[in-house]
């Protein structure tokens, strides 16, 4: 005990030193250096191979993903409703795992009329390597690159054009279900169209690619790639720019308009009414209690 | 008492008075009566008398509301361009440039986002067209729930149902104006409606639409209903509204000092002219607020019409809400082909039956009323919705049918919003559709009745205090006190309730009545109507009641303290004059 203190009293002797910021400094950094190399995952430069990842993705399929699809993706052939449980994922493609997972879709909580979206469950990794796997079964399409589906290599007046363009390919073939604004809409029997309210612009090329649940295909020969990347700029364009007109009230046309007139317009209005009957005419300026 | 004069007039007591000189606004009202002898109307009608409730101003908001439409409207068409002449748009929101469009589209891209001040007048004018059509609506049930288009009014009733009818239209045409999307939409299933027309639809169909839809003219012809011919008719239709309501006089609550002869308030100037101009500025001011904060028909973001495009949400204003609900949720086969011609009675039923049938019903309110009490009186007082019982469930069940149709039409925002399925909501609805009415009719009128009930328990016995005493041998009970002779009188001043009884097939000399089948349909109704109400007391109720409270007041007149349970009301202090009794 006697050295301890000791110690510590020399120590906290030197604590308030112009040198002793800088050694905590120096130790913090050596200590989370040193256990960063210990227990991090493999570096990009080491990464897995192919045949690993698609390895790991069995792994990881087996254990999440093949009561409902079988254990080599094969599917399930219960049909419930008229729907088969577990479709097959042969061919399927890498886009489609990484759209189901990286947004949360897959794996379903509990089978229902759509897999709503929620918190992804698997990291980016797992997801690359189940998306690796299912690839592995059969051709399908990849996990587009950035490059597809961004604009930031054109001109200005190149990126205008895309965007105009993409409006109209959006009104044409998603607005009859995603709505003017991208805010969603129903389908029959308790499916819906989400919003497109903040969904990264890879998950919308990877939806239009593979037709998730209710939504059609749109194969690059019905939208070309040029296409697909003018409606996610589109898409962009509208949430970078301001709502010109105030609140959007939800964006969901004339059924939320109607509301807020009744409740903002009618109840305020029928408020003032009330309070002008309310204070009435008087000779005193004191409220007389008649 | 002699009146001080030297205020008024001059006078030396042996020559005539001399006027005081007028003050400026004096010198200048006489000036413009010598010119245009407004005096005389004026001073019986700027003192004329209004009474204060809040729900007489309503139909106020409708007024005002259409002022701010006329205002907003003039701003628009100064800009606006109803052709449907075919440019590429060139204005300065992005997303749409070198988009083609009609002009008409393109104007009011221009008039949102290169007009000064265009954007908040096109927002102010659509929801003011929103508070337009809501506040009749509002108006029109107040108006029936108290009974105020009974005898002398049945026509000024008719002529707010034209109103509603013809602001239905207005907003109608006025949003199919700008060739967007969604109005696009809306006029491309109103050429569907007027196919479904059996026979002449086709033909009524090419008269509007000058050819085959889309054609060229349409957007003109609305243009000019819009700002011209509808807008004519609502405003002498208005005119004709409140001219009619002066006739007649307003409305009353009936009270002490209020009767059939006479209306209680205040005058016109200054009072009700304050009110109503104050009330004005509110209604610009919450509809001003509401064109800068809220967005109304984003058209940027529809794009142009096109046949090919859709967009989920595709529902008209509110107010076309109802017949759209009911189209969504009728069975789409049913459809019959007679001689090789399809009758789409999947449209006709929803669009072109139904409605004009519920506005007809509507219109014809006060008469079948009158007809089945055989009241030919002229009715200034209003009654509460509760001492009409069947009155009141009838127009509840009216509503039930309106709000489920008109919640059909906004199913896929239901579903989406309350994560249910469209089609579960939709058959619900077409169950609901028949059972809900019925329902809020019975709930409605069950109601109606208790609350009569518990008018008479308050003449007859009190209002409860929420005084509990117990009594010696242990029992409990909620002592009531009279209420205030203002609110017995108010409660009593209510007629009661005569039930029809036909004459005989024959009268007296054997002689066959006439009309005898109407006769026994107009008792049978009579009786529906009124068999059921709790009447008033009597006389002989009310003294008989009075005198079992001045008993009890006696028995304890000996006490020189309250009676146990009396200690903290009102009771004990009635012979203190300041405490006036509750007044309910």
């Amino acid at each position: 005990m006697r050295l301890l203190n000791r110690t510590a009293g020399r120590l906290s002797r030197h604590r308030r030193g112009p040198l002793a910021g800088l050694a905590v400094l120096l130790l913090g950094l050596l200590i989370s250096g040193s256990l960063y190399t210990a227990l991090a995952p493999a570096q990009a430069q080491d990464q897995a191979s192919d045949a690993e990842k698609v390895a790991e993705g069995k792994e990881l399929f087996l254990a999440s993903c093949a009561f409902c699809h079988g254990k080599n993706g094969e599917g399930i052939p219960t049909v419930r409703d008229g729907y088969q449980i577990g479709p097959s994922l042969v061919g399927v493609g890498a886009a489609s795992v990484d759209f189901q997972v990286g947004t949360g879709r897959m794996p379903l909580a509990s089978p229902g009329a759509q897999a709503p979206r929620k918190k992804a469950i698997f990291t980016d990794e797992e997801t690359e390597a189940l998306a690796a796997f299912v690839a592995s079964l059969g051709p399908g399409p990849a996990i587009p690159d950035e490059s597809d589906y961004s604009i930031e290599g054109l001109s200005e007046e190149e990126r205008e054009e895309a965007i105009s363009r993409g409006g109209q390919i959006f009104l044409t073939n998603c607005t009859a279900c995603h709505n003017f604004n991208g805010a969603g809409g129903a389908m029959p029997r308790g499916g819906y169209a989400p919003s497109l309210h903040g969904v990264e612009g890879k998950y919308i090329y990877e939806a239009m690619l593979t037709g998730p649940q209710n939504m059609p295909n749109f194969s690059n020969g019905n939208l070309s790639p040029e296409e697909k990347r003018d409606v996610i700029a589109y898409l962009d364009s509208l949430e970078d720019a301001p709502e010109y007109a105030g609140f959007t009230l939800g964006g969901l046309g004339p059924v939320s308009e109607g509301l807020f007139g009744w409740l903002v317009g009618i109840g305020g209005l029928v408020g003032a009414a009330v309070w002008i009957a309310s204070h009435t005419t008087r000779t005193k300026k004191s409220k007389v209690n008649a | 008492m002699s009146i001080d004069t030297s205020k008024v007039a001059s006078s030396n007591g042996t020559e005539a008075a001399t006027a005081s000189k007028p003050g400026r606004a004096g010198s200048l009202a006489t000036w413009a009566d010598d010119r245009l002898g407004l005096a005389t109307a004026m001073k019986k009608n700027l003192r004329k008398v209004f009474p204060d409730h809040w729900s007489f101003m309503l139909g106020e908001i409708a007024l005002w509301s259409f002022v701010v439409l006329l205002l907003t409207g003039v701003f628009l068409t100064l800009w606006f361009n109803p052709s449907m002449g075919h440019i590429t748009y060139e204005g300065s929101y992005d997303q749409l440039r070198g988009v083609g469009m009609s002009e008409s589209m393109a104007s009011t891209l221009h008039i949102s986002f290169d007009v000064r001040g265009g954007l908040l007048m096109r927002q102010m004018h659509h929801w003011a067209a929103t508070v337009f059509v809501a506040s009749m609506m509002v108006h029109l049930l107040r108006v029936a729930f108290t009974g105020a288009y009974r005898k002398p009014r049945e026509l000024n009733w008719v002529i707010g149902c034209l109103l509603l009818l013809l602001g239905t239209l207005e907003g109608f045409t006025g949003y199919s104006l700008p060739d967007d999307l969604l109005s696009g939409t809306g006029v491309r299933a109103a050429d569907g409606f007027l196919k479904a027309t059996p026979v002449v639809g086709t033909y009524m169909s090419f008269l509007l639409f000058g050819g085959e839809f889309p054609g060229e003219s349409i957007i003109p012809r609305l243009y000019i209903i819009h700002v011209l011919l509808i807008p004519g008719i609502l405003l002498a239709l208005i005119a004709a509204h409140m001219l009619l309501l002066v006739y007649h006089k307003h409305t009353q609550w009936p009270g002490p000092g209020r009767t059939e002869q006479n209306v209680v308030g205040f005058p016109m100037l200054p009072v009700y002219a304050a009110k109503a101009g104050g009330f004005f500025f509110m209604v610009f001011g919450v509809i001003a607020l509401m064109g800068g904060l809220m967005t109304i028909n984003p058209l940027w973001k529809f794009g142009p019409y096109d046949p090919t495009k859709v967009t989920a949400g595709s529902q008209p204003d509110w107010y076309m809400g109802w017949p759209d609900g009911l189209l969504r949720i009728i069975p789409t086969g049913w459809e019959s082909v007679i001689f090789g011609y399809t009758i789409s009675w999947n449209v006709m039923l929803p669009i072109l039956i139904v409605p004009p049938l519920m506005l007809v019903i509507l219109m014809l309110l006060p008469f079948i009323e009158g007809w089945i009490t055989g009241d030919k009186r002229d009715h200034h007082l209003l009654q509460r919705p509760r001492n009409a019982p069947t009155r009141t469930a009838v127009m509840v069940a009216l509503m039930t049918f309106y709000g489920l149709a008109w919640a059909a039409g906004g199913n896929d925002i239901i579903a989406i919003k309350l994560d249910a399925s469209i089609n579960q909501i939709t058959y619900f609805m077409r169950v609901a559709i028949f059972l809900g009415p019925l329902l809020a009719f019975w709930i409605t009128r069950r109601w109606c009745i208790s609350l009569q009930r518990h008018d008479n328990d308050k003449l007859l016995h009190g209002y409860e205090t929420g005084i509990i005493t117990r009594s010696p041998d242990g029992s409990y009970a909620e002592r009531h006190l009279p209420i205030s002779e203002t609110a017995a009188y108010t409660l009593t001043a209510r007629d009661r309730d005569e039930v029809f009884h036909a004459n005989g097939d024959t009268d007296a000399a054997g002689v066959a009545a006439p009309n005898t089948r109407s006769e026994k349909l107009r008792a049978k109704l009579s009786t529906w109507m009124y068999v059921h109400n709790v009447q008033k007391p009597t006389r002989a109720e009310l003294e008989a009641a009075h005198h079992h409270a001045e008993h009890e007041a006696e028995l304890q007149a000996g006490l020189d303290h309250p009676v146990d349970g009396h200690q903290f009301d009102d009771h004990h202090l009635r012979d203190a004059d300041e405490v006036p009794l509750r007044d309910h």
